[in-house]
């Protein structure tokens, strides 16, 4: 490896050996991607053709009315194909895997929205495909469990340790370690052993530069503030990253869960309740104990729920470059209810977070200023937790009525 | 010094039993039991491992062990106390096994303080490569403990030089790809992969990673200086109790 991937105190790769060659290999692939003006231009045309890209910033009109504080934009993450940005780490990941010449992905899923993306992405390019769920998003994503079976990927339920996102991870690179001759694990975060930091944020960095780009076209001018919702955090770093040199606050909207008081949350940037350690192959903030044994975690929505963060967003935290924020799962259901009646718009429970908190904000704003939240997917797969947070009596009339005729 | 022990006990044996436990499980009582009837069988040092709630490298019988321990409780304040026990009731080299968050949240010199009061002689860290570890070795260094390095079918010639000149004590040689407790095919791809290890290093050579029985074991003989036995004494304990590992260890040789 040529350089450790450390950003100040945080990164670095804390790897098995007999992975050592497998990550050699893949930092030197990505390094001459990088470097060759034509991979950038290829991924850029895939995600055009395949995908929905640029996709679109929307001028909230209603919603600024409404707070009559802040310009309210939203970048249209929620357009991609498969209905989220993860489309774009997994495409790119893809193209990386093709020149490696591997035959065969895994993934960890949490939402299921990165698991979907990467099953397109290997139905596509004809790779097997199997993805690492853990049983408990198992249960409340099923809508993308459904799809993944359907684009012929092996969908795993992770019965071990908190049956979440980071029990996923674990059984992704048990995986690994036996297969990773024909295998590439496509991590869906900016979090993980270095490059993947890196390398996902990379990928997801088309957000930002298409952003800036689109706001100075339609204002002219830069906005205040971004807010981003921050589970691994390779969305609000894409994002970001189109911004980090300009004068524009940078917000991340971590989940609070049922509040930061209560110990059920995943905020660990936003709350005193996490520490620097290493687990999972590299050095942040995670939810531990004073052992440093892994805590459990909550949040409404399981793209969120995760014990660490990007090394890269604890880096920016440290120098204040990104302030972090949380909001709350009663929160968040308001906030998607109040943008799916004021704007037509569906934002998943994840990206709703950041919501919240351009919400809190935009009113103490002048309406000089401009604020752009990022809708890092649409709600589409929320559609049990939502029926449920909405204790929707049709709904429920529904799947009573459903489950008789498969009962029959 | 770990070296010198394993050679001058290789003089007398043809190949040394390294046994592996999961520290609190199936509990502290039932592990010093099975500890002493190791020792007793003729076993010739032990890795202690402290459970860790994300144990990547491990398999689906050690994992299951590290959850219930500290399900059942298990602190790092525990493991070192009951191995503080373990070293004075026994006169063989103990090492501790476990992930680098353990060490790095206790605090790495401090670790090493401790191992080093309680007479651990080294530590073997799965997830931690020289290049990550300068604090550890450090510290390990200053306080006279082995840093046992890991050589794997995938590291090249080149990496095994590099790793060799930071391990101490011996080399961990893992068998294969893959998690621990699934099974290795003894057979001449081993042997190349050892001879390239040999070939790397003067420190005695220990196999581990699937090797369950007699047959493992004399297939190894001459090959290896040390064969380790993980996951199946866990597994043993498990389905035939504490009392199978008397006859379990003294059928290796
Ligand atoms: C729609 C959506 N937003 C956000 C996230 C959180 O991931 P990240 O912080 O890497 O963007 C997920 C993860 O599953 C997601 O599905």
């Amino acid at each position: 490896m040529i350089n450790r991937g450390y950003y100040e105190r945080f990164g670095g790769a804390y790897l098995p050996e007999i992975l050592v060659a497998t990550f050699d290999d893949l930092e030197d692939k990505f390094i001459k991607a990088k470097s060759d003006p034509l991979f950038w231009k290829e991924y850029s045309d895939i995600m055009s053709t395949y995908s929905c890209r640029p996709t679109p910033v929307t001028f909230a009109e209603n919603l600024t009315n409404h707070f009559n504080g802040a310009r309210i934009y939203i970048k249209r993450e929620d357009l991609n194909h498969t209905g989220a940005h993860k489309a774009n780490n997994v495409m790119g990941q893809g193209l990386l895997v093709k020149r490696m010449g591997k035959t065969r992905v895994i993934a960890e899923t949490g939402a299921g929205q990165h698991g979907v993306a990467t099953a397109t992405m290997a139905a596509k390019f004809g790779f097997k495909c199997t993805i690492y769920m853990g049983e408990v998003d198992v249960q409340r994503q099923r809508p993308n469990v459904f799809w993944m079976d359907r684009l012929g990927a092996e969908v795993i339920p992770v019965r071990e340790g908190t049956r979440i996102l980071k029990d996923a991870i674990n059984e992704a690179f048990r995986d690994w370690v036996g297969n990773m001759d024909t295998t590439h694990y496509v991590l869906g975060t900016a979090c993980g052993p270095h490059p993947f930091p890196e390398m996902v944020s990379y990928f997801q960095s088309i957000i930002g530069k298409e952003a800036r780009k689109q706001i100075l076209e339609i204002e002219g001018r830069l906005p205040s503030r971004i807010y981003a919702c921050v589970g691994g955090g390779s969305n609000a770093l894409g994002i970001f990253k189109g911004f980090l040199a300009d004068p524009v606050k940078l917000v991340g909207v971590e989940a609070g869960g049922r509040g930061l008081d209560s110990g059920l949350h995943a905020a660990r940037l936003s709350s005193k309740d996490a520490s620097i350690g290493v687990a999972q192959g590299y050095k942040t903030y995670f939810l531990q104990d004073s052992d440093g044994q892994m805590k459990e975690t909550h949040s409404v929505a399981a793209g969120l729920d995760y014990v660490g963060v990007s090394p890269i967003l604890a880096h920016l935290k440290e120098s204040g470059r990104v302030r972090f924020e949380s909001a709350t799962d009663r929160e968040v259901v308001d906030a998607m209810s109040l943008t799916i009646k004021k704007e037509g718009l569906i934002p998943a429970l994840e990206s709703a977070h950041a919501f919240v908190q351009a919400f809190k904000e935009a009113p103490k704003l002048s309406k000089e200023d401009i604020i752009l939240i990022n809708q890092s997917g649409r709600g589409d797969k929320d559609i049990f937790t939502v029926a449920d947070a909405f204790d929707d009596p049709r709904w429920k009339e529904f799947i009573k009525k459903k489950a008789e005729e498969y009962n029959a | 010094m770990l070296e010198l022990y394993l050679k001058s006990r290789l003089i007398e044996k043809k190949i040394l039993l390294m046994t592996h436990i999961v520290l609190g499980y199936p509990s502290f009582e039932e592990c010093f039991k099975i500890i002493e009837t190791m020792v007793n069988a003729g076993v010739d040092l032990m890795e202690l491992q402290i459970p860790f709630s994300e144990p990547v490298a491990d398999g689906p019988v050690i994992l299951h062990a590290n959850q219930k321990s500290l399900a059942e409780g298990s602190t790092v304040k525990k493991c070192l106390d009951f191995a503080q026990n373990v070293t004075r009731s026994f006169d063989i080299p103990f090492l501790f096994m476990s992930y680098y968050n353990i060490l790095f949240k206790y605090g790495i010199d401090r670790f090493a303080v401790s191992m080093a009061e309680i007479n651990m002689k080294g530590a073997i860290v799965p997830d931690l490569p020289p290049e990550e570890g300068r604090d550890y070795l450090n510290a390990m260094k200053k306080y006279n403990l082995d840093p046992i390095f890991i050589f794997s079918p995938t590291t090249p010639d080149e990496r095994m030089n590099y790793l060799a000149s930071f391990g101490r004590g011996f080399i961990y040689c893992v068998a294969r790809k893959g998690v621990t407790g699934l099974d290795t095919d003894f057979s001449g791809q081993l042997n190349k992969y050892l001879e390239r290890c040999r070939m790397a290093t003067h420190l005695p050579l220990a196999l581990g990673f699937g090797v369950k029985d007699k047959n493992d074991i004399d297939f190894l003989k001459g090959k290896t200086d040390i064969a380790v036995i993980g996951t199946q004494t866990i597994r043993l304990v498990e389905k035939e109790g504490v009392g199978a590992v008397d006859e379990f260890v003294r059928s290796l040789r």
